[in-house]
C-alpha cells in the first residue's frame, strides 16, 4: 500500500542520514543555533514594563496621585494612633520616621506580589512566545519602580519640610534601593515559579506581607527590640533598608558597615538562589500553565 | 542542509485532572507513584531541508499543536531530540501578547518586541505593519478593545509576518480577516516561500495549504501515520476519513 511505502521510505531516509537515533529513554533535548529567542532583551523588558505601567494608570482618574495618596493616608493613620490614641513614644519627627518605613514596605509588598503572580498572569505569553522567562517576573518588579520614585520624592519633600537637608550620606540611597530591587527580583523568581505548580503560593506571599508590616519596624525603633530577636531584623533586607534610610535621612550618618554587608549578602543570595530554582522549574511551565 | 531535525521525539503529559494541589504532589512524592501519563506524541522522526515547507495534518487532538510547541522551544520533549537550525518565529495564537487597554500602536510595539525585533527595526517597519493590516489611521491610537475581532487579528498577523524568520510556524491562523485580507496574507506567505524560507504549518488539509507546502505529515493520536509529498498524504488522509457511501 501507498501509505506503508511512504513510511518505510521515510524511515530509511531519516534513520540513515539523521546521524544516530538516541536510545529510548534518554531525556529530551532541544538544540538550536544560538538561543531560541534572538530578540532585543532590553527592548522586550522595557516594553513589558511600559505595558504594565500604562495598563495600571490608564483607567484611573487620579492616575499617579494614587502613588502619593496611599503612603500619606497610612502615615496619617499611624501618626494619629501613635501620637494621639497611644501617645507614649518619644520619637522626634514621627511622620517622617513612619514614612521612612512605609515607602520601602509598600514597594516591597507591591513588587513582590506582582512578581509572584507574573508568570501565571502572563500564561498566554509564556505558552506562546519563546521569550526568556526570566524577564516576566523582572518586568513585574521593575514596573513598580516609578511608583517607588514618586514615593521617594514624597519622602524627600517631607524630610525638607521637617527641616533636614541633603547630606553627603545620601549617595548611599541608590545603592540601598538597588539591593532592595535585586532582593525582590530574587524572591519573585522563587515564588513566581512555585506559583505555577502550587497556585496558593500567592496567598502565602500575601500572608508574609501582612506579617512583615509588624516585623520590619515601621512604627517603632529597632533599638527597642530585645537583643535575642535582633538577628530576625538584621537578616531581613526590608528592615535593614528601613534602618539605613533612617540613619541617612534623619540621623544624618552612614549606615553601619555590618548592615550594608548583610543587606548586600542577603540580596545577592536571594537573587542567585531564586535564579537557580527558576531555571530548574521553568522547564515545565508550559505543561502546567 | 536541514533546518529541522526531530529524532525519536515523544511528549507525554501528566494527567492530574487539573489539580494543582500540594497534597496531590505530596501523595505522588510519598507513594513514589507517578501520575497517569498521556502520550501526545510518540516517537516522531522527521527532517526538513532549508527552503522546504511542510504541513501537519490530522484530526483534533492528534498532537499537531504539541509538535509546534516543541519546535518553537516552548516545551521540552520527554524523549528524543529536537534540532532547529535558524531563526524561528511562531504564529501560534495571533495577538497573544495583545492587551485590550493598550492602543493599536502600543500593541504593535509590544508584540514586535516580544517576537524578537529590535527597537530600531520596529521603528523601521512600523508603517509597513500598519499599512499591511489596513487599519485606518484614526483607529491606530484607539484602545484595542474598541477594535472588531477581524481588525485585531489583522493587526496581529501583520506584526508576526514582518518578523522575517528562517522558519515560520503557523497554527491554523491563515483564515484571518475577510477574503481580501486572506488573499493578501496568502500572497505574503508565498513571497516568503519564494525567498527560500521554510514554513511549518498545521492545518485541516485545506487547498490553500496544499499550494504552500511541498510535504506533509499526517498525525493520528500522536503517531506519524504517513509522510511524503503533500498531494499523496492529503489524498490518503481524505481517503481514510471519507464517510463510506
Amino acid at each position: 500500500m501507498h501509505t506503508e511505502d511512504s513510511i518505510s521510505a521515510l524511515q530509511e531516509e531519516t534513520f540513515g542520514t539523521g546521524g544516530g537515533n538516541p536510545p529510548v529513554g534518554t531525556p529530551g533535548s532541544y538544540r538550536g543555533q544560538g538561543p531560541i529567542w534572538q530578540g532585543d532583551l532590553f527592548f522586550a523588558l522595557s516594553s513589558l514594563i511600559i505595558k504594565d505601567f500604562k495598563i495600571r494608570y490608564r483607567n484611573m482618574s487620579l492616575g499617579v496621585f494614587w502613588s502619593l495618596l496611599n503612603p500619606i493616608i497610612m502615615m496619617g493613620v499611624l501618626t494619629f494612633v501613635f501620637t494621639k490614641v497611644n501617645p507614649n513614644n518619644s520619637i522626634p519627627h514621627f511622620p517622617l520616621f513612619l514614612l521612612c518605613g512605609i515607602v520601602p514596605f509598600n514597594f516591597f509588598t507591591a513588587a513582590w506580589s506582582a512578581g509572584t503572580t507574573s508568570i501565571v498572569d502572563n500564561a498566554g505569553l509564556v505558552k506562546r512566545v519563546p521569550i526568556p522567562r526570566e524577564i516576566v517576573p523582572i518586568a513585574a518588579v521593575l514596573s513598580n519602580c516609578l511608583h517607588l520614585l514618586i514615593q521617594i520624592g514624597l519622602l524627600f519633600a517631607l524630610s525638607f519640610a521637617s527641616g533636614y537637608s541633603v547630606n553627603r550620606y545620601w549617595v548611599w540611597l541608590p545603592y540601598l534601593w538597588t539591593m532592595e530591587v535585586i532582593f525582590i527580583c530574587g524572591l519573585s523568581f522563587f515564588t513566581s515559579a512555585i506559583n505555577v505548580y502550587v497556585r496558593d503560593t500567592r496567598y502565602v506571599v500575601e500572608s508574609i506581607n501582612t506579617v512583615m508590616f509588624w516585623m520590619v519596624g515601621i512604627f517603632y525603633n529597632l533599638s527597642i527590640v530585645p537583643q535575642i530577636y535582633r538577628l530576625l531584623y538584621q537578616l531581613n533586607p526590608v528592615a535593614a533598608l528601613i534602618l539605613a534610610m533612617r540613619n541617612i535621612i534623619i540621623e544624618g550618618h552612614a549606615p553601619r558597615w555590618q548592615l550594608l554587608v548583610q543587606l548586600t549578602g542577603v540580596a545577592l543570595f536571594a537573587f542567585l538562589s531564586g535564579f537557580i530554582v527558576f531555571q530548574r522549574l521553568k522547564r515545565r511551565f508550559y505543561d502546567h500553565l | 542542509m536541514n533546518i529541522v531535525e526531530l529524532s525519536g521525539v515523544s511528549k507525554t503529559y501528566h494527567r492530574h485532572g487539573g489539580r494543582l494541589l500540594l497534597r496531590n504532589r505530596a501523595k505522588e512524592w510519598v507513594s513514589g507513584r507517578r501520575p497517569e501519563t498521556f502520550a501526545a506524541l510518540k516517537n516522531i522522526t522527521f527532517e526538513l531541508k532549508r527552503g522546504e515547507s511542510v504541513a501537519v495534518i490530522g484530526q483534533n487532538g492528534a498532537g499537531k499543536s504539541t509538535l509546534l510547541s516543541l519546535l518553537a522551544g516552548l516545551s521540552k520533549p520527554t524523549t528524543g531530540s529536537v534540532f532547529v537550525n535558524g531563526r524561528i518565529a511562531a504564529l501560534l495564537d495571533l495577538g497573544c501578547g495583545f492587551h485590550p487597554d493598550l492602543t493599536g500602536a502600543e500593541n504593535v510595539t509590544l508584540n514586535a518586541a516580544l517576537l524578537g525585533l529590535t527597537r530600531k527595526r520596529t521603528t523601521e517597519i512600523y508603517d509597513q505593519i500598519i499599512d499591511f493590516s489596513g487599519i485606518e489611521p484614526e483607529f491606530v491610537n484607539e484602545p484595542l478593545r474598541t477594535y472588531s475581532t477581524g481588525m485585531t487579528m489583522r493587526l496581529a498577523f501583520s506584526v508576526a509576518i514582518n518578523v522575517d524568520p528562517d522558519l515560520l510556524l503557523v497554527d491554523e491562523v491563515l483564515a484571518v480577516g475577510d477574503a481580501a485580507f486572506q488573499e493578501k496574507c496568502f500572497r505574503r506567505i508565498r513571497e516568503f516561500r519564494h525567498s527560500g524560507k521554510s514554513l511549518f504549518c498545521v492545518s485541516h488539509a485545506s487547498g490553500m495549504v496544499q499550494e504552500l507546502c511541498d510535504r506533509a505529515i499526517w498525525l493520528d493520536h500522536g503517531e506519524m501515520v504517513m509522510t511524503g509529498a503533500i498531494s499523496d498524504v492529503v489524498e490518503a488522509y481524505h481517503g481514510r476519513n471519507a464517510i463510506p457511501a
